[in-house]
């Protein structure tokens, strides 16, 4: 590690220790509503407490299998809807535009709906948490199957390649990185949209909890579930990056 | 559309039968595509569904006259949801942009600072939701605030992207002419962030819009979110179709508005197309 990364390591910790620092002093003067923010002493026990529980343990599995089901909705649609809009540049023109259109809305106008036609249970949220990751997971498809160079397919072909063997050595490591990424951010889209369907109308899981304790105003286990998921997407989201990463280097 | 103009301009294209190049041109089949969907539901909402979870498009038409925009109420609930999304993203621009050049100012600010916003950006901002609304009550001024914590980080990012992929050709050619370092900034660097924070101000768009409708429809004691809750439990489908459609129009009118800003201020010949196929959300 060289000076320069040294030090912007140094202000990274010093940005944390701050912010640490800031929240114990904020609640240990009174400064700040203990409803708000609660002291971290007390998150921490809540956090601990909460753990050893088995309706914790019951309501991450909820959370965790909706997603999964979301996700690989989102998924087997969604590159199969874009690989096949991708093969022909008329249905890319024609139907990207829409796709794209319409993930500028944001899909949660539509939650609604999901609620009027799946109920209050986990099928509303799976539905939901599939129809918003469809989108970036299509429309990466589409970005990259459609934009290939057209030289490597004609190389391809004319050094003789079946269409198999176009798909295998051209076409997929071509596509591979552009489609990661869509299915990295549909994923993350899929947690957070399956976290926020959840806290708005649900009878289980994670985001259901949240707003249980806020609306019960237990701060402590408010702010335990809170840290509990915002430290899994952090572990999440570093998995992903370093994933993407090696795909991107082969 | 530039897309039609194409198609009906080109002479080869003029000896060919009209309906050959109708179905050569994306955006006549675009309309086409999006008016069998409306006939399909128009269809199927008619004859198949049951009233109690579908309507047809006629019929939520209807309702938006009879039922959304005849109700004073849910007139002046959609008027504050317009206000609490245009001060959530004029907050959100002024600070994003404020915020993304501080960080990205120096070498040393952005190896320091942009990890921790691109660490911020990714955490889900739901799990705040309840939080948020108990800080900041079930008014306009909680769904404001959610807006803004929605659209600032991409703000801050594309900005902070922006002035770090300046070209080192252009610098130093800037520094060998002996321009100053407020020249740099102001001839070079601000220049050339332009695209990238409009690609920012976009994204900041969609997200402000998410945040406070989420907002919106979590607090379902006022404001939209109660409406569209009355209308679900009443099995009462086509008021909820209209009212969602009214703030899709509205979504979209958003939208709008920063990609036409976009085209009229982004300089040289490069417009922003309607679409963005790589630059998708995130």
């Amino acid at each position: 590690m060289d000076r320069s990364s040294l030090s912007s390591r140094s202000v990274q910790w010093a940005f944390l220790a701050l912010a640490a620092g800031a929240w114990y002093l904020a609640t240990a003067t009174g400064s700040v509503s203990r409803l708000f923010l609660p002291p971290p002493r007390e998150v921490f026990t809540a956090l601990v407490a909460l753990v050893q529980t088995n309706a914790f343990w019951s309501a991450v599995l909820v959370t965790a299998s909706t997603v999964a089901k979301a996700y690989v909705l989102a998924l087997i649609i969604g590159i199969l809807a874009g690989y096949l809009v991708s093969r022909s540049k008329l249905a890319v023109a024609t139907i990207e535009p829409v796709i794209s259109g319409l993930f500028t809305i944001p899909i949660t106008l539509f939650f609604p709906m999901f609620i009027l036609f799946f109920g209050v249970g986990t099928g509303s949220k799976v539905a939901y948490g599939a129809t918003y990751a469809f989108f970036p997971i299509a429309l990466n498809t589409i970005a990259a199957f459609a934009n290939m160079e057209q030289r490597y397919l004609l190389a391809a072909q004319s050094m003789g390649g079946n269409r198999w063997q176009i798909f295998r050595y051209v076409l997929m490591p071509g596509a591979l990185p552009v489609l990661f990424t869509g299915l990295r951010i549909g994923f993350f889209i899929c947690l957070a949209s399956v976290l926020g369907g959840e806290t708005i109308s649900s009878v289980a899981g994670v985001g259901r909890n949240i707003a249980l304790t806020a609306e019960l105003m237990e701060p402590g286990r408010m702010f335990a579930w809170i840290s509990f998921v915002v430290c899994m997407s952090v572990v999440l989201n570093l998995l992903a990056f370093s994933f993407e990463n090696r795909i991107r280097a082969r | 559309m530039a897309s039609l103009s194409s198609a009906t301009s080109t002479p080869a294209a003029s000896s060919t039968p009209i309906w050959s190049r109708l179905a050569r041109s994306p955006f006549w089949l675009r309309i086409a595509l999006i008016a069998a969907i409306l006939l399909l539901l128009e269809y199927y909402g008619r004859f198949h569904a049951d009233p109690a979870f579908m309507r047809p498009p006629s019929a939520v038409v209807e309702a938006f006259f009879t039922s959304v925009i005849s109700e004073p109420k849910i007139v002046s609930a959609l008027w504050l949801c317009i206000t609490e999304i245009s001060i959530a993203y004029g907050m959100s621009v002024v600070f994003g942009v404020a915020i993304g050049l501080i960080v990205g100012a120096t070498k040393f600010s952005r190896a320091a600072l942009f990890p921790i916003i691109l660490l911020l950006f990714a955490i889900p901002q739901v799990s705040f939701m309840p939080l948020v609304i108990l800080i900041f009550g079930l008014g306009p001024a909680a769904k404001i605030a959610f807006g803004f914590s929605h659209g600032i980080f991409p703000i801050i990012v594309n900005v902070v992207a922006g002035m770090r992929d300046v070209k080192e050709l252009h610098l130093r050619g800037a520094r060998s002419m002996g321009a100053s370092k407020a020249d740099i900034i102001r001839h070079v660097i601000l220049p050339n962030m332009v695209p990238s924070l409009f690609t920012g101000l976009r994204l900041g768009m969609t997200l402000t819009l998410l945040g406070v409708i989420l907002a919106e429809l979590y607090v379902s004691t006022g404001g939209v979110g109660y409406y569209t809750r009355v209308f679900a439990e009443n099995y009462n489908p086509a008021p909820l179709f209209a009212l969602i459609t009214s703030l899709a129009v509205i979504a979209i009118f958003f939208n709008e508005i920063v990609r036409i800003a976009e085209n009229t201020l982004t300089p040289g010949k490069r417009r922003a197309p309607r679409i963005q196929s790589k630059s998708v959300q995130k």
